[in-house]
């Protein structure tokens, strides 16, 4: 095989496992250097709160209608899924998804205490903290702690941005931000910085400037990296040409390459639909659409899909009611998509939101999506979901 | 590096201001620190000027509010409120442009700095201009006065009512949320009260509110009037009794002092020196300017452990960059989106607890961000990144980044190239009587607070020797550049 055996043996113990098969390896060779079972996590984060309720749509809920007389979605126009609810229209790929057997939903995850300001509630799902706890750091990042103490490059977990988001910052490393693999490359190879990054002393010490320069030299190294691995097998497939687009094309690129990244990161937004909600919440979700149902397209061409998880999730789904500008506004529980060729549990997974026991206008969560991050970490990832969280959550059957 | 005035005043400046001025390098080895902290103290003893930044739209919505006196009943169309909330953002973002320039250009600086450590602690955010220039002016205010009145103003501002849910707090239907943090964040610290201590202490705040002006509102009829037990005190308590508890615990003076010392002095606590600190704090009532002076004119504050050990936030990065080389932006939009970009922006602190600061500031991207920061002003980079979204900043609106910079290609690779002008003639003239072959070394003294790792020579590779000005000025922007220029 072709794989570097220091970076192979990173990848985690599943690919250790399978490195004593090769023949069973050299069935998925083709374009594909990377063999089956190296499981990769795509996180998608719908930025804004989106509105679950126009996602999946509860389609034999009269109490759904009459909350939203404007903006309810026509059963006849919802993509159905049985007889109980339906996509939103522009979300023709996730149907095929669904009919294929390669898509889930959780309804109801939330948290306890739920706090409706964007920012403080997205702080909550990026650390993993209760409501009422303050933490400095993110869970993807405290599982690049866990996976990568001593390794000079933190190249474990990617954000495809340009500015890293808090659940990518973990205690001791920080997942690194990169838009552009190319250009993180030319920045980081700029000859001051390159000079500057040969000056450090490494004598050892730990003082800030370490720490700096300790940063520095894992930024370049990771960029140098990441450049290299994006070029190895670049995605030949196409892709919309959207933000998005170009984000699950690179994500694809590296996950056909030799990369040792476990978890990608990326944003959609902003779903904060106030006002005039309808156009807004269907171009984005066309972007969204278009953009995974490449990906997965591609994943399936290079027999990739049965190793890829995505998933969706927002900081809060939106009031049930309507109001009075053709939007909605902040709310609490929201559904999440879970797509992969690797599913246990397909379709609805759990029952959809009761919308005649309500929270002063606002869903009551069954899940804590927090166990679903414990799911992913112990079940996905093979990780020890208790130390990367802090607690012992529940375990979810999805995997 | 030999500890001479000069590197005692830039770190007095540093720590107890947003860095030396280009005036005053002069000054910087002429005084002793504490001649530099005196006239520093005599700078900010005037009362701070107001910060108005509300619109006149809202001024004159405002006004009607008063005259009819039924704001409550004033109910706004869609077109109407959307308005409101774009001007409300539009003043906010405003009030950090003016509180921005104080930083830079005031002689005050140990108030603003000061302020901007009281921003951090009382960390709001709130999408009203009134309610954030009102907590911002006690703040300013009491920067250097008693932290006691300052925790009380506070407390009644309608930014915190209404950001710690306060108006919900109404007898027989408590709201903690204002209690705890009170308690956890701005008081005693996690771990030093109880849970019951909170449920009794929110009852004591209910019926504290505001109204849509901003003043403070005591509602009589949603006040719990029955007996509670606080911390071991017994009684009919009002939140002012509270309070009033609360600054009683001598962990309050710890929390606190513990809080400045960490913030002005080191991250990393002497616990014998912070505690001789909090006596004295407690026992002079809560005097911040008598702790301050006790730091800043202590001889240990100069310890070279102390000096270059804090890694700058991304405001003091950018005020200090500003104080030292006078310039000017041809965008409104390149502060905020710098700001937005390095992940501290004034007003939209994270969340109640503030910035946590330190080493959480510095990942690959704010790093090599704050690395190219001096090339963008000085033309050589330009500024090709997209800074996240906040929501709550943008209510949905979509960012509208370009407003003042030229149209780049795309949307993912917008290339704005950042206009500025820097009056260099200002910075070089403190220069003009060191000799060429000192002019590095003399050039890094005066921005950097650690030894460079970087040799004058690497540096040398990268400057334009084509004469004396371009000389220091190129390796001013290269020195900046350079992880040590991080660190104050």
């Amino acid at each position: 095989m072709f794989i570097k055996r220091k970076e192979f043996i990173q990848i985690g113990s599943l690919a250790t496992a399978s490195m004593m098969l090769p023949k069973f390896l050299r069935a998925f060779e083709g374009r594909t250097m990377v063999p089956p079972g190296n499981k990769v996590m795509v996180i998608l984060q719908l930025s804004g709160g989106n509105d679950g309720l126009n996602t999946v749509i509860p389609v034999r809920n009269d109490l759904y209608y009459k909350a939203r007389p404007k903006l309810g979605i026509d059963k006849s126009k919802a993509l159905l899924l049985g007889d109980e609810a339906g996509l939103h229209p522009a979300l023709s790929g996730f149907k095929e998804l669904y009919d294929d057997g390669s898509l889930g939903i959780l309804s109801n995850v939330g948290y306890p205490n739920p706090d409706r300001s964007h920012f403080r509630s997205m702080d909550i799902w990026h650390t993993a903290s209760n409501s009422n706890e303050y933490w400095n750091n993110g869970w993807v990042g405290r599982y690049l702690d866990a996976q990568c103490s001593g390794c000079d490059k933190p190249t474990q977990a990617i954000e495809i941005d340009d500015v890293l988001s808090l659940s990518m910052k973990g205690n001791n490393l920080n997942g690194i931000a990169v838009r552009d693999p190319k250009r993180l490359y030319g920045t980081a190879n700029e000859k001051f910085f390159k000079e500057v990054n040969s000056s450090h002393l490494k004598d050892g010490s730990e003082e800030p400037v370490d720490y700096l320069y300790k940063t520095l030299a894992e930024t370049m190294s990771s960029a140098d990296y990441i450049f290299k691995q994006s070029k190895l097998h670049p995605t030949g497939a196409e892709y919309p040409k959207t933000g998005l687009g170009n984000s699950m094309k690179t994500i694809a690129s590296l996950i056909f390459s030799e990369i040792n990244t476990k978890v990608y990161y990326v944003s959609l937004g902003s779903f904060d639909t106030h006002v005039g909600q309808e156009g807004r919440q269907e171009n984005l979700f066309k972007e969204m659409n278009d953009a995974v149902k490449a990906f997965v397209k591609d994943l399936k061409a290079n027999g990739r899909f049965e190793d890829v998880m995505l998933f969706t999730f927002s900081e809060f789904g939106r009031r049930v009611a309507q109001n009075a500008s053709g939007g909605t506004d902040h709310g609490t529980a929201n559904n999440m998509f879970l797509i992969s060729g690797g599913l246990k549990q397909k379709g609805l997974i759990n029952e959809m939101p009761n919308l005649s026991d309500l929270d002063e206008g606002d869903l009551k969560f069954k899940v804590d999506f927090k166990d679903v991050y414990a799911t992913m970490l112990k079940k996905w990832l093979n990780a020890d979901d208790k130390s990367i969280l802090g607690r012992q959550h529940q375990y979810l059957n999805f995997i | 590096m030999s500890l001479n005035n000069q590197l005692k005043n830039q770190h007095l400046m540093w720590r107890a201001g947003f860095g030396p001025a280009v005036e005053q390098l002069g000054d910087l080895s002429k005084y002793t620190p504490r001649q530099f902290y005196k006239a520093l103290v005599k700078a900010s003893e005037k009362k701070p000027e107001y910060i108005n930044a509300a619109s006149n739209y809202l001024d004159g919505l405002y006004k009607g509010i008063e005259d009819a006196g039924r704001m409550q009943k004033k109910e706004m169309n869609a077109t109407d409120r959307k308005r409101f909330q774009q001007e409300n953002r539009e003043s906010i973002r405003n009030l950090n442009m003016l509180w921005s320039y104080e930083m830079v250009n005031s002689a005050a600086q140990l108030r603003e700095k000061m302020a901007f450590f009281w921003h951090g602690h009382f960390a709001c955010r709130n999408l009203n201009i009134y309610y954030q220039q009102g907590l911002l002016d006690v703040l300013r205010r009491n920067a250097l006065g008693n932290f006691g009145t300052m925790l009380k103003e506070v407390s009644k501002t309608a930014a915190m009512l209404n950001f710690l849910n306060n108006q919900q707090n109404k007898k027989d239907h408590p709201n903690e949320n204002f209690a705890r943090e009170v308690m956890e964040l701005f008081t005693l610290g996690r771990g030093n009260y109880t849970e019951d201590d909170i449920k009794e202490a929110a009852r004591a705040f209910t019926g504290w509110s505001s109204n849509l002006k901003g003043e403070f509102v005591f509602r009589r009829f949603q006040h719990d009037a029955g007996s509670k037990t606080v911390l071991g005190k017994t009684g009919n308590l009002g939140g002012e009794d509270v309070l009033d508890i609360l600054l009683q615990q001598k962990q309050t003076a710890r929390f606190i002092t513990q809080k400045i010392y960490k913030y002005f002095v080191n991250e990393n606590i002497d616990k014998e020196r912070v505690e001789k600190l909090a006596d004295k704090f407690y026992n002079d009532g809560y005097d911040i300017g008598k702790l301050m002076e006790e730091i800043f004119t202590s001889e240990w504050f100069y310890d070279s452990k102390n000096i270059g050990a804090k890694i700058k936030s991304p405001i003091e990065l950018m005020t200090g960059i500003q104080r030292m080389l006078p310039m000017k932006f041809q965008q409104d939009e390149a502060l905020m989106l710098m700001q937005r970009a390095l992940g501290q922006i004034l007003f939209y602190p994270p969340n109640v607890a503030g910035w946590p600061g330190g080493r959480t500031w510095i990942d690959s991207s704010t790093l090599m961000l704050r690395m190219r920061l001096p090339q963008m002003f000085d033309d050589k980079d330009e500024f090709n990144v997209n800074p996240k979204m906040d929501d709550d900043q943008m209510m949905g609106q979509n960012m509208k980044l370009n407003k003042g910079f030229e149209k780049g290609k795309g949307n993912a690779n917008v290339n704005r190239p950042l206009i500025v002008d820097i009056d260099w003639k200002l910075y070089n003239r403190n220069f003009e009587s060191v000799p060429r072959e000192s002019l590095m070394s003399s050039i890094n003294n005066t921005l950097l607070q650690v030894k460079s790792q970087v040799k004058p020579e690497t540096i040398k590779q990268f400057t334009d020797n084509s004469g004396r000005d371009n000389f220091i000025k190129t390796a001013t922007i290269q020195i900046m550049s350079t992880p040590e220029y991080q660190l104050c």
